[in-house]
């Protein structure tokens, strides 16, 4: 069903203190491919999603087992050996709302790739303008780079985000409902964004809005209280989905 | 008038009420610190002169001065904020972004809030004994800047906390989904974002160590000092010394209270007169806390 692998769950299990969150989700992330995680409120979509970057580790009382192997390498993400840091230089990550930092644009870009030590001012400017022109944003800021990112709108806010995800080269970048925050024009850029980002990188996305998923993935799972119910080509899902629960959700009967 | 329109009157009614209320309060409050203030420069007023600035206290209230006062207070000050600021942020810093939330910070918070509770006559007392007798630093510039310093360092630390929490989650989730390290969130975003609050709590802090007397009296603080502290920079090997912090010392309010406990007229001008620079230096150090919340709050803003 699947070319190529970029990355694997495997019977994780996930918990906020008593509370048994994800339940033995198992999950294919197809390699240069965008997979869309949908479900209810609650589901556990999000929950899933910031595994892959290990977030969670930043709160007390949270415990996971079973592994999320990323590809070529085969890690674990989630081995202890592993450090975080390690893992999220490889996995970018895009959040709900537009969270750009209180400096410039080209500070919020850089962030990654200074604190990784570069100071190089020739190669910090090609990043930043790779960067820009990749989240489709360089044109809107060339002339104000080192102007503060707050005087942005919010959908160039998340562009700006994206940028500064991509400039430390992640192999998967994760988004996390991305345009919810942003009005109809700014979603459709973000949506063109994904999907001319997909050519040299792979998506994982977490979206409550089925048309959202239906127009920008390529696979989609269906989640539900905690478990993986349906996982397929996003097609076959919202096409013909093998399960009674998948097919109630999409035609509106709950949620 | 129906009985809708009478309710919707009684509550505008309530409304103006409570804003003229509110108004009033306002300027009762900034009334009496005007009329203090003018009291105090009425009869002071003639005693500041550049003499009064530059004169060591004496016998003779028209030839007494204020300048081992208010060197004195500077130098106390300066070093407070020395042991206050790094102990005081760091602290801060460690309770909101390292301590994990249990027992012991639990504690550690409870003890802070008590602290800033604490009469300052206390902090007196434990200065004395750890301070003076114990660590024998003697009634010095140090003994001084040290026991405000730990007089103020419940400010601190709150304005720190207070100013972090400010700081949206996002902020954080954002660098460290770049890979950042704890310290690297800190270092590039959480001191950044909270120098404003850090800074105006600080200056709160110092404007407040400014106008202490019990605790200085307390620890021995002289009041008739006819010199200067030593200098820090000497004319041999090694060029800088320390000596001045093992100084005896007097600050503006420490003086004042001298003066005004005496019998003499003069003496009491000269009070009046100290207290209204006094006055003005603590003014003075709550604008500079007013400019840089203006300017940081303009420049962020979640």
């Amino acid at each position: 069903m699947v070319d190529k692998i970029k990355a694997e769950v495997r019977r994780l299990n996930f918990w906020y203190g008593d509370n048994h969150v994800l339940k033995n989700n198992n999950l294919i992330v197809a390699e240069k491919m965008v997979t869309a995680l949908v479900g209810p409120s609650g589901c556990g979509k999000t929950t899933l999603l910031r595994s892959f970057n290990r977030m969670h580790e930043l709160y007390p009382n949270t415990k996971s087992e079973g592994e999320i192997l990323i590809y070529p390498d085969s890690i674990n993400i989630l081995s202890k050996e592993i450090d975080a840091i390690k893992i999220r230089m490889r996995i970018g990550m895009v959040f709900q709302k537009p969270n750009p930092f209180p400096k410039s644009i080209y500070e919020n870009v850089i962030y990654g790739l200074r604190i990784k030590g570069n100071s190089k001012k020739s190669y910090l400017d090609e990043i930043v303008e790779e960067s820009l022109k990749k989240a489709a944003l360089f044109d809107e800021v060339k002339d104000k780079l080192h102007k503060s990112a707050y005087d942005l709108s919010g959908g160039q806010q998340q562009r700006l985000c994206i940028a500064r995800a991509l400039a430390t080269g992640p192999e998967l970048l994760l988004f996390d409902e991305p345009t919810s925050a942003l009005d109809p024009i700014a979603t459709a850029r973000i949506e063109e964004l994904i999907a001319s980002l997909k050519k040299e990188i792979t998506i994982l996305i977490v979206t409550h809005n089925m048309q959202q998923a239906a127009r920008v993935s390529d696979y989609t799972a269906f989640m539900y209280l905690g478990e993986i119910i349906e996982f397929g080509t996003t097609n076959k899902i919202f096409t013909n989905p093998s399960e009674r629960l998948t097919e109630e959700y999409l035609t509106g009967r709950f949620g | 008038m129906n009985r809708e329109d009478l309710k919707i009157y009684t509550a505008r009614y309530i409304d103006h009420a409570f804003a003229i209320t509110g108004l009033l309060c306002c300027l009762a409050s900034l009334g009496i610190i005007a009329v203090l203030f003018f009291d105090l420069v009425l009869d002071g007023l003639p005693r500041i002169t550049s003499t009064f600035f530059f004169s060591f206290p004496s016998r003779i209230p028209e030839k007494a001065g204020i300048l081992s006062a208010w060197v004195g207070s500077v130098i106390v000050i300066v070093v407070t904020a020395l042991f206050s600021i790094p102990i005081g942020v760091a602290t801060g810093i460690y309770l909101e972004e390292y301590g994990k939330k249990n027992w012991i910070t639990d504690i550690i918070e409870i003890n802070i809030s008590n602290l800033a509770g604490v009469p300052s006559i206390i902090y007196g007392l434990l200065s004395l004994s750890l301070f003076v007798y114990l660590l024998k630093f003697g009634e010095s510039i140090l003994t001084g800047g040290l026991t405000l310093g730990l007089l103020i360092l419940p400010i601190v630390i709150t304005a720190t906390r207070e100013s972090i929490r400010t700081i949206p989650q996002s902020i954080r989730e954002a660098s460290y989904a770049l890979g950042a390290t704890k310290w690297q969130t800190i270092r590039w975003h959480i001191i950044p974002y909270s120098t404003g609050g850090i800074l105006t709590g600080i200056i709160i802090g110092l404007s407040r160590a400014i106008g202490e007397t019990a605790p200085l009296i307390t620890i021995g603080a002289l009041t008739f000092i006819a010199f200067l502290p030593s200098s820090p920079i000497q004319p041999s090997f090694p060029f800088i010394s320390f000596g001045w912090l093992f100084d005896a010392f007097t600050v503006m309010p420490v003086q004042i209270f001298n003066w005004i406990s005496r019998p003499q007229k003069g003496f009491h001008i000269n009070a009046a007169a100290a207290s209204s620079v006094l006055l003005v230096m603590t003014l003075l150090l709550n604008g500079i806390a007013i400019y840089i919340r203006y300017r940081f709050r303009r420049r962020i803003r979640w």
